[in-house]
């Protein structure tokens, strides 16, 4: 899977979380938490689909670090089998 | 038309989810309704059959007003009486003068307006165009912002976008709160730190979307206090407390692009707590996405409110009326403990508690607050 499949992946994912939003609207850099407006409990559920579409478990203690698109698409091509 | 909380005074009706002649059992969703707060999905209260729709789609009608009539297994035919037309949307529907079967909210074709995610139902606004017709390509079928250019030119609502009608029913409700009842503060710190690990331990052994978050924690403790200091879990009505069967905790949710609603996350006291998560989640994502159920809006019988995400340390909140008592739940942050004589690192976390005095006192409020705590510190009790 390329960076750009990834990428459009988990921006679908992310509009599917807010619907509010397309994803040509959402910037790679910039934090989620601000952009989106998500909190723990989206991220959570973020988290739980991102497990069943590539099958990358996201720790708690890693998701802090996990602000951007641009930082989820890179720890998803780390950690995908 | 139900009433849906202390802030609703009318409500329009958006879709049917039934149709004359149909079977109904209480519990059943048979219509939605656009208030303030966003739509909600209305569930029938008795089991019987759709003898009538009452109302059609589009008509704003006041609360108190009947919706549709079901013929309860033994009850007679009622004599039909004429629908509220949607074309007499300025004309107020007044109450059917002889309610002969049950008379409750209730249906007639579907309209993808009522499934509208604030955002979209936000741009229409700001546009000045309906979303009635309008196909949705959002999750089941919602209209997304995407879909808002499809929506054609309709004269203006007087009553502005739907995000200032909900700042005003908050306003109302909040209004109303600080107006009438003497709010009580008390607060205290609880040492997290046992709560945190055996929420790891418990979450490593589980699939991410089995994983329990803190905030289910922080529920389900403010429930189990609930269950054992039943006066802050009820309703202050006609000058008493009326404590309530079961503990339902109102969960204050935070919606994108503003505002804020509160629905009920039944039996938090005794569902399992994967069973509990998994209504947590379903409910806060419903609620996002404008599919709350009324039953959610209003049977609460204590409401929390968490505002850790956005880096608060502490929250007082209001109550929402006719409740007798809010919990706030602060930022979980590494503090300077004091344990066996030592200060060590420990996480801490601000409870605080806003409480009814015309419902009980801070004695007892105390008491609650520290049975609370003494949950949130035995989490394998949870």
């Amino acid at each position: 899977m390329t960076t750009e499949a990834i990428t459009q992946q988990l921006l679908e994912l992310l509009v599917e979380l807010a619907p509010e939003f397309e994803t040509s609207e959402i910037e790679h850099d910039e934090d989620l938490r601000e952009q989106l407006d998500i909190d723990s409990m989206d991220f959570h559920q973020l988290a739980a689909r991102i497990y069943e579409v590539f099958g990358v478990d996201i720790p708690e203690a890693e998701r802090v670090e996990l602000t951007t698109v641009e930082r989820c698409v890179a720890y998803i091509g780390a950690h995908r089998t | 038309m139900p009433s849906l909380g202390a802030d609703m005074e009318h409500g329009t009706l958006v879709e049917w989810m039934v149709e004359p002649g149909q079977q109904v059992t209480k519990g059943d969703l048979i219509a939605v309704i656009e208030t303030d707060k966003g739509a909600i999905e209305v569930e029938v209260w008795s089991t019987g059959t759709v003898e009538q729709l009452c109302v059609d789609v589009g008509v704003e009608a006041e609360i108190g007003t009947v919706l549709a009539r079901i013929r309860e297994p033994g009850d007679p035919p009622a004599e039909a009486t004429a629908p509220t037309p949607a074309s007499t949307e300025a004309e107020k529907p007044k109450p059917a003068p002889t309610p002969a079967p049950s008379t409750v909210p209730a249906a007639a074709p579907p309209t993808a307006a009522g499934r509208a995610s604030p955002w979209a139902r936000h741009l229409a606004s700001q546009r000045g165009v309906s979303l009635s017709g309008v196909a949705g390509t959002g999750p089941d079928g919602a209209i997304i912002g995407v879909d808002v250019p499809q929506a054609k030119a309709t004269p203006a609502r007087a009553k502005g976008s739907d995000l200032d009608a909900m700042r005003r029913a908050v306003a109302r409700a909040m209004a109303k709160s600080k107006r009438e009842i003497p709010h009580y503060y008390l607060s205290t710190e609880v040492d997290m730190t046992p709560t945190l690990a055996w929420l790891s331990r418990t979450n490593a052994a589980l699939p991410p979307p089995e994983r329990l978050l803190p905030a289910l924690l922080l529920i389900r403790a403010a429930a189990k206090a609930a269950r054992e200091v039943p006066q802050l879990n009820g309703f202050w009505r006609d000058d008493q407390l009326e404590m309530a069967d079961a503990v339902h905790i109102g969960v204050a949710v935070a919606l994108r692009g503003g505002g804020l609603v509160a629905p009920a996350l039944h039996d938090a006291d005794s569902k399992p707590l994967p069973a509990l998560m998994a209504a947590l989640s379903d409910l806060v994502r419903r609620a996002r996405r404008g599919r709350l159920r009324g039953s959610e809006m209003t049977d609460a019988t204590l409401t929390t409110t968490s505002m850790g995400d956005r880096g608060v340390e502490r929250v007082d909140g209001v109550i929402y009326p006719p409740q007798v008592a809010i919990v706030g739940f602060g930022r979980i942050t590494e503090r300077p403990w004091v344990v066996d004589g030592a200060v060590v690192p420990r996480q801490g976390m601000t409870v605080s508690l806003a409480g009814d005095h015309r419902a009980h006192d801070g004695h007892l409020g105390a008491r609650y607050l520290s049975v609370l705590c003494e949950h949130l510190r035995n989490p394998e009790a949870l």
